[in-house]
């Protein structure tokens, strides 16, 4: 391992400054769950590790009705696990936060890490792609707006231009009588990295009934998460009974284009993408119930 | 915890209680010194150069640049070791440690260096050039034993049935136990049934990574720390491949993190010496994850065929068995160990095993908990369940109508003494687990199945100092792995009438005890514990000489009983040990008790399991609702800890038989080399598991110790087998048993009954 | 600019200052630096536990904190639970219910059982075992150390320490 220097800015601008003059030996360090293990293990050389937990924009954690959540790129998970407007708007975003890892990595890891990772397995991608959330990312030239869904694009890819920070996610008010639902397959019961996952998030009508919005998105089974627009339409306009969800699940499997690793085979995660889409998206309605 | 058994209750004042173990307090605040933990004034870090590839010619190294390198101390391969003729036994000895002509595995050490902090050592070794003539490797058994398989070594020929074959193979061994006649065993047999299976490699999973030490004076003294279960074994083979006298080496066995047979071979002792004799300064090294994962031993991956015929009663006529054993790329003789195991439970007039040791290019398989037992015997469970299942039997009525018993022959041979297995299934059979109805929702059912371990002799060797307040030392060579402290000051302690308190234990270094083998084989209580029982009895026999002069009678009118000296001629009050010690030093000084055993057998061990599951049969995963697992120990010694050992190895099993794997990618390189992909059980994966102590003391040992740790890794790959099978309704012959696994034999099996379904 | 630096650090209720290599993880610092070498290393990849400390309140694997974040952190490491020669409820647990077998995961089990009845004090066992997720133990297979917190658990909540 070759010598590192380390900064911890606190400021936006002195984190910029640092950013701008570093080139691409730069790590960013949030939680580091993810970065310590790859400049230990060489698959990232870094010459420079940034810490940008010090920088206050980084560390919001807001939410109003109106303008809805506004998360801070450095805020731990296990904090949003804790922030009760959170749980009680948003639960699958909080699923997928909380899934991430044991106890000890929840006090490390950050929603803003997770994505900037870039993992098509990352648990909190497709809970922010199925909310429609916004990425603020600031530069030395300003700040800009990428949707959840363009944020990745490849594996170990962002959006993220040199020099550019992911400063936080801002995430619209959930609507009347919606809710989303979060859920990943994984061998064991805890610690693993997801083999496939599906994010939900559905809107009912005044009947409580009928759906009139769904979003649902699937990871794990490509190499950047798929917002899979044609198992929302099997939900769309229909009252959510089994044949609704199975058909959603059958388009999710459709949808999905995964490879064959370690983790899982095509076929497994292929048929994975359905079940979890249908699974994820009746715990979206149970709570949506659950609510009334 | 349920006890069973002839033994134990009544007899003994302290075996069979709950001391707190002596180790105790270091470990829970942290001060116990394990072998990462050492740290020496002046000390050199180490880091070894490891192989990428899984098989390549070795043309040049070229070790200037890191020489070169400022803060680098010395660059080591395996030409720093004497050179000149050796035997092939010893060139695979050496070759194992460090490289000489071919890298054989990927993680296979070419090179090491010592540095002043450790990145510096790990640019070294990056900065050591080695060209390679890369070569087609062969990592699966069933390939590498095909005519025209690559040779993972050149030179070697296959050892069959006491002779040595001409050609040159992949196969080191064929072992072959023959019995009666199978085929016409089969023919009369009223139903046969023959399957393969298959499991991948496995590894122990210790939590503590491999380390070591070393310091090579200039007086030409060396002295390694390091966490090894076989302390005498590392000083044996640094004698040979250094040529240097026994008495140069001391090893000291620090506390070890975990081993279950991954920390007998020795990797990082030798390569540390190495760098120490050349920088005269201490030196460290310690492996990283991937390392251990890549380049210590695994455990074998094994094809195997099981053949099984029986009458309409179920009592077995015959069986045949076919197993071949991933060696690695250094012969073993893993497989011959499983021709030991496969059918060792059961009676058979007809055998007919053949086992076969074979080489690949990974790294030389090491032991791990009943080594080889696990593999054989998961085939032999599930051909008797299906036994069971297509004769209508209770799978313990059946293997009682089989069970072997004293006198018995097992299958490869040797006559059973007393052992404990129809005890065991009859317990079980009696548990409230067993007798409780088995679950019944959709997707829910009940497996069982046995496991076999032989358990293991060689040498050990103690002492027991009485001290001057009559309270007592046992120092053993024997590395406390799971708490084997305790369970020697008890049996010390039982010998001299003491509490487990007033004996205080200790693994001593090579130069302070005689030779003790490895902590493996569940022998360290056994016989390590018949050396603790001797070195006592020692000692109480010179102390009987003291009481004598004390009373004035003769050395036999003493005896020693019920924790006393006693005259059998006048009447003196009983003496304890307690009250002699003060008077050790008017008697003639003090007494100090040694043995050393070699016993040529030792108890076997049986053990019988059962769980509740459920399959989740859109994901296949499976849940594990209740287990129980019994096994016959001869003598539980210390009683949590023999649970502890049963606990600890049916998580293990468990994981082997679910989630754990090498997964090789198509380089044949394993991918899942850290924590994260090779998936051993985390506490939220498993529930409780109950244990039932059987006691049929094991002839021959002077507590009827037989050992515990090994047997209760063998039976969860059946017992979930047959679980699962009842649960879905299909065999997987396969471990593991992962969900995508589960999901696709479903899957399969739905593809072939859709069809039938429709032509009705 | 530097690639070493003086950390300042409450380690153990103790103030201190550790020079450290901008490389060194918190666990190096902890052990190399400081000497308390209880924490242990098991994988560097945040998969065993076996490293885990609690910094500033919350439970962390020291493996995969870099030494200088640990500027200005409050830190308890296994050597920080007994109270001379007072052991806490989970050290005389672990040794009453015999917990561990090998040790060496032993540490990160206590610190993080710690953590988790600092904050709850009366988890159920589901919450044990989710929260002990991320420590592995191969040897006891987990339950003896379950029984173990259980039973601190119980007295800390009759007699709080």
């Amino acid at each position: 391992m070759k010598p590192l220097e380390f900064s911890a800015p606190a400021t936006l601008d002195e984190a910029l400054g640092l950013l701008a003059g570093t080139g691409d030996q730069t790590g960013v360090l949030a939680g580091g769950t993810d970065l310590i293990i790859q400049h230990r293990s060489g698959h990232r050389d870094i010459g420079h590790m940034i810490d940008i937990k010090k920088i206050p924009e980084l560390n919001v954690l807001d939410f109003d009705t109106k303008t809805g959540l506004r998360l801070g790129a450095a805020v731990a998970c296990d904090d949003l696990g804790a922030f009760a407007p959170a749980q009680k708007h948003y639960p699958g975003l909080v699923e997928g936060a909380e899934l991430i890892g044991s106890t000890q990595i929840q006090s490390r890891a950050s929603v803003g890490g997770n994505v900037c990772n870039g993992s098509p397995a990352a648990d909190t991608i497709c809970p922010l792609i199925v909310l429609e959330a916004v990425c603020v990312v600031r530069g030395k030239d300003g700040e800009r707006e990428v949707a959840a869904i363009d944020f990745m694009t490849g594996p170990g890819q962002t959006a993220l231009q040199q020099g550019e920070l992911l400063v936080e996610f801002r995430i619209p008010p959930p609507p009347p009588r919606s809710s989303d639902a979060y859920l990943r397959f994984i061998p064991r019961n805890e610690m693993d990295i997801a083999v496939a996952s599906a994010a939900v998030a559905i809107t009912l009508a005044d009947d409580g009934k009928t759906c009139v919005s769904a979003k649902i998105a699937i990871g794990a089974v490509g190499p950047t998460p798929i917002l899979v627009e044609e198992a929302a339409a099997a939900l769309e306009g229909r009252e959510l009974v089994n044949a609704a969800l199975e058909a959603a699940g059958k388009a999710s499997s459709a949808a999905a284009k995964p490879i064959t690793d370690m983790r899982g085979t095509v076929e497994y995660r292929v048929h994975m993408a359905g079940v979890l889409t249908r699974r994820a998206a009746s715990m979206a309605l149970e709570r949506i119930q659950e609510s009334d | 915890m349920e006890q069973q058994g002839s033994s134990g209750k009544g007899k003994y004042k302290v075996i069979g209680t709950r001391p707190i173990r002596h180790d105790g307090e270091d470990k829970v605040t942290g001060r116990a010194q394990y072998g990462a933990d050492i740290m020496l004034q002046d000390q050199l870090y180490g880091h070894l150069l490891r192989s990428p590839h899984s098989n390549a010619k070795i043309l040049k190294i070229d070790t200037s640049k890191a020489e070169a390198m400022p803060g680098v101390r010395a660059v080591v391969t395996s030409q720093d070791f004497p050179q000149g003729e050796i035997s092939a036994g010893k060139k695979y000895a050496r070759d194992r440690i460090l490289a000489s002509d071919k890298a054989l595995f990927k993680g296979h050490p070419i090179a090491a260096v010592a540095a002043e902090d450790r990145w510096t050592a790990e640019e070294a070794a990056k900065a050591i050039e080695v060209s390679y003539e890369v070569l087609p490797a062969v990592m699966d058994v069933m390939e590498a034993i095909k005519e025209d398989a690559p040779l993972v070594q050149e030179g070697n020929t296959t050892s069959t049935l006491g002779g040595q074959d001409a050609k040159p193979s992949n196969i080191v061994n064929h072992t072959q136990h023959k019995r009666g006649d199978v085929d016409d065993g089969f023919a009369k047999a009223e139903l046969v049934i023959e399957r393969e299976f298959d499991t991948k490699a496995v590894h122990q999973g210790y939590i503590e990574p491999q380390n070591a030490t070393a310091l090579a004076r200039s007086d030409g003294q060396i002295t390694v720390w390091c966490s090894s279960q076989a302390p005498f074994w590392v000083r044996a083979e640094l004698s040979a491949l250094l040529e240097l006298p026994l008495s140069r080496f001391k090893v000291v066995p620090m506390e070890i993190g975990g081993g279950f047979g991954g920390k007998i071979n020795s990797y990082l002792e030798a390569p540390a010496v190495l760098l120490s004799k050349k920088t005269g300064q201490p030196v460290k090294l310690v492996m990283s994850r991937a390392d251990v994962f890549e380049a210590t031993g695994q455990a074998s991956a094994v094809h195997s065929k099981i053949k099984i015929g029986v009458n309409k009663d179920g009592a077995i006529v015959a069986g045949q068995a076919w197993l071949a054993y991933e060696s690695g790329a250094l012969p073993s003789n893993w497989g011959m160990q499983g021709s030991m195991c496969v059918f060792a439970p059961y009676k058979m007039e007809h055998v007919l095993i053949d086992a076969y040791d074979v080489l690949t290019n990974t790294s030389k398989v090491a032991a791990y908990r009943a080594p080889s037992s696990p593999q054989a015997m998961f085939g032999t469970e599930s051909v008797m369940d299906e036994i069971a299942q297509e004769l209508g039997m209770d799978p313990i009525e059946l293997r009682l109508k089989n069970a072997v018993q004293e006198g018995d022959l097992r299958a490869d041979g040797p006559k059973f003494p007393r052992i404990g297995f129809k005890e065991t299934l009859e317990a079980i059979k009696n548990s409230d687990h067993y007798k409780s109805p088995p679950p019944s929702a959709p997707n829910q059912a009940r497996g069982l199945a046995a496991g076999f371990w032989f358990n293991a002799g060689m040498q050990s060797s103690a002492t027991v100092g009485i001290n001057m307040d009559g309270t007592a030392s046992v120092v053993t060579g024997s590395v406390d792995i799971g708490g084997s402290r305790a369970s020697m000051s008890i049996m010390a302690a039982e010998a001299l009438g003491l509490t487990a308190e007033e004996v205080r234990p200790s693994v001593a270094d090579t130069d302070s005890i005689g030779h003790t083998d490895v902590t493996g084989g569940s022998r360290t209580t056994a016989v390590t514990g018949t050396a603790v029982y001797e070195a006592a009895q020692d000692a109480i026999g010179q102390m009987k000489k003291r009481v004598a002069k004390l009373w004035d009678i003769s050395e036999e009118q003493v005896v020693f009983e019920d924790g006393a000296f006693k005259s059998t001629a006048n009447g003196h009050d009983p003496m304890t040990v307690k009250e002699l010690g003060p008077k050790l030093g008017m008697t003639g000084g003090p007494v100090l008790g040694s043995a050393t055993v070699a016993p040529k057998s030792v108890g076997a061990g049986f053990g019988v399991h059962v769980v509740d599951i459920e399959v989740d049969p859109e994901t296949g995963k499976v849940a594990i609702l209740r287990y129980t697992a019994a096994q016959d120990v001869g003598t539980a010694i210390h009683l949590s800890y023999v649970e502890g050992q049963m606990q600890g190895g049916v998580v293990q099993g468990i994981g082997w038989a679910l989630n754990e794997e090498y997964i090789r990618g198509e380089d044949g390189a394993m991918q899942n080399t850290g924590f994260l992909d090779y998936r051993v059980p985390t506490m939220l994966d498993v529930p409780n598991i109950e244990t039932i102590i059987v006691e049929v003391p094991a002839p021959g040992q002077p507590y009827g110790v037989r050992g515990v740790g090994e047997v209760p890794i063998i039976p969860p790959l059946g017992a979930l087998h047959n679980a699962i099978y009842k649960a879905i309704g299909v065999r997987l012959r396969a471990l593991p048993m992962s969900p995508p696994s589960v999901v696709k034999a479903i899957h399969e099996a739905r593809k072939i009954a859709e069809p039938a379904a429709a032509r009705t | 600019m530097s690639k070493k630096r003086m950390v300042n650090a409450t380690i153990n209720g103790r103030e201190q200052t550790l020079l450290c290599d901008n490389r060194m993880s918190l666990l190096d610092a902890l052990r190399d630096a400081a000497g308390l070498t209880g924490t242990k290393e098991g994988c560097l990849t945040g998969d065993c536990g076996a490293c885990s400390v609690v910094m500033n309140g919350k439970l962390v694997d020291s493996c995969l904190v870099m030494a200088a974040e640990a500027e200005g952190a409050a830190i308890t490491t296994v050597e920080g639970l007994a109270i001379g020669s007072d052991l806490h409820a989970l050290q005389q647990a672990f040794l009453a219910e015999a917990a561990l077998q090998c040790g060496v995961c032993t540490p990160g089990f206590l610190v993080a059982s710690k953590a988790l009845l600092d904050r709850n004090p009366d988890p159920t066992e589901h919450e044990i075992r989710y929260w002990l997720a991320g420590n592995l133990c191969r040897c006891t297979g987990y339950q003896k150390i379950l029984e173990a917190v259980q039973s601190a658990a119980a007295q800390l909540r009759d007699n709080p320490r």
